[in-house]
């Protein structure tokens, strides 16, 4: 066993198991890379539906998704842009790109974004008359253990709201993490965002009196999660905003986008 | 015979990794709080010890002492990232929850510890068969502590309604205890205790015994 201490045999040793256990990695990563990456879209996809309460249970994801236009938003002029190429664009790595976005001051960044990036990519849903029927944008911020990713989805008014999903959380479970329970999702349907002209939508603590004047622009609170309550009313508010897609939503409005 | 069905079935009650030798409780913390996720994270701890053993000991007569660790070390990250890869081509939604805890089972002690005190001096097939008993051994814990934490912390099993809970309707109000990680630190410990007595020769012996009181006037 002595010769196996010898430093040539650990040398070799070494580097051949190094160059096996190398072409097996690298093996594996290569032959599963498309169904890697066809899963990954699937998955996008998949959140994109279900955000905007069209996901079908059953039916192919890809046909109910080649039903959607992806555009891109120039999110400074609120306009449609061909300057990036929607089917190769990564949205969350040019949040992080700082020629691909800019840095918030403190007060604009009430959702703790940091960097907002200069395009994003939004999904529109046509109706039989061509008219279109669903928006969806995608929207993150901070919640409490970390960034929730998500979709909202507005109806063809621009103001209506049709559904929300967040595909990636870091929150509580059984709290925050309530975020994904289906019932809490359905009581933003049907909400509306701007009172006269102005981002009104905000989920406060609590559950909403339907009496209330502001009912209809107010969502219940999750039980025993304020902070993270706080951090979806707060990203929903920015996304909706003046610094989100507002200028895209009313340039839609009136056909200028 | 004998000695094959022993290594695969010692590990699972007798000298179970995680409730006798305290092994890999990390990731039985944190990827218990759904049955699905346990199961496919004890297969992927399973095949990997499996493997891991089987090429230790293929190799053993031929690793030199001085970077035998690193040698193991190697052989369980390419298994481990195999398996990685693997998840995510085959059970995406699945390996996305198990996130980072698929990359932590290279250091989970039992893939090191059984590749170690095992598989580097016993016969690639007892080997093998010894990391797939550890692995189950392993999953007996995990399987029995996602068991209750779903079904007490969720109201479910496998995803599916077993109790109703008031949220959605129903009647039970569920456990949030259950569904974070600490609430598996009590459960890993309700398993040893009864584990230990029905088997009271797992009981170790204290190490020490507090003596009495000394008498109150040698204080004064």
């Amino acid at each position: 066993m002595s010769s196996n201490d010898s430093i040539s045999k650990t040398l070799i040793v070494a580097f051949s198991l190094c160059i096996v256990c190398s072409v097996v990695v690298s093996t594996a990563a290569v032959v599963l890379k498309p169904a890697q990456e066809a899963n990954q879209s699937l998955d996008r996809k998949r959140n994109i539906l279900s955000a905007a309460g069209m996901l079908e249970e059953g039916a192919s994801v890809e046909e109910q998704f080649a039903q959607m236009t992806t555009r891109v938003v120039d999110l400074r002029t609120g306009k449609f842009t061909d300057e990036v190429d929607p089917a190769s664009y990564d949205q969350r790595s040019a949040a992080k790109d700082s020629s691909m976005s800019d840095k918030l001051s403190t007060d604009e960044d009430i959702a703790k974004v940091f960097r907002r990036e200069h395009y994003a990519l939004v999904y529109l849903a046509e109706g039989a008359d061509g008219d279109i029927d669903k928006i969806i944008l995608p929207i993150h911020g901070y919640g409490l253990w970390g960034t929730l990713y998500g979709f909202i989805a507005l109806e063809g008014d621009a103001n209506t709201v049709a559904g929300i999903g967040f595909y990636e959380h870091k929150e509580t479970p059984g709290l925050g993490g309530e975020v994904d329970n289906p019932r809490w999702k359905s009581l933003w349907q049907g909400k509306q965002v701007y009172k006269d002209g102005e981002m009104e939508l905000s989920v406060i603590k609590g559950t909403v009196d339907p009496g209330a004047n502001n009912a209809e622009y107010q969502v219940d609170g999750l039980a025993g999660a304020t902070l993270t309550t706080r951090g979806v009313s707060n990203l929903v508010e920015f996304w909706l905003g003046e610094n989100g897609f507002e200028p895209f939503l009313n340039n839609l409005k009136s056909g200028e986008a | 015979m004998e000695t094959v069905r022993e290594t695969l079935t010692s590990p699972i009650f007798k000298n179970n990794p995680i409730a006798l030798q305290i092994l890999g409780v990390c990731s039985a913390l944190a990827v218990t709080s759904s049955l699905q996720v346990t199961l496919v994270m004890c297969v992927a701890l399973t095949s990997v010890t499996a493997f891991s053993n089987l090429g230790v000991s293929l190799i053993r007569k031929h690793i030199p002492g001085s970077i035998r660790i690193i040698v193991q070390m190697i052989i369980i990250a390419s298994l481990v990232i195999v398996v990685d890869q693997l998840l995510k081509a085959y059970a995406y939604g699945i390996s996305k929850q198990l996130s980072v805890f698929v990359g932590l089972i290279i250091t989970n002690c039992i893939v090191m510890g059984r590749a170690e005190a095992f598989a580097m001096k016993n016969p690639p097939l007892p080997s093998f068969l010894d990391g797939i008993g550890n692995g189950l051994g392993y999953s007996v814990v995990l399987i029995s502590v996602a068991v209750v934490r779903e079904l007490f912390g969720a109201g479910k099993l496998m995803g599916f309604d077993i109790l109703p809970v008031v949220t959605e309707g129903g009647w039970y109000i569920p456990n949030g205890l259950l569904l974070l990680p600490p609430s598996a630190f009590f459960l890993i410990g309700g398993f040893i205790w009864i584990l230990r007595s029905v088997k009271t020769d797992q009981v170790e012996k204290p190490d020490f015994k507090l003596s009495k009181h000394t008498v109150a006037r040698e204080g004064v």
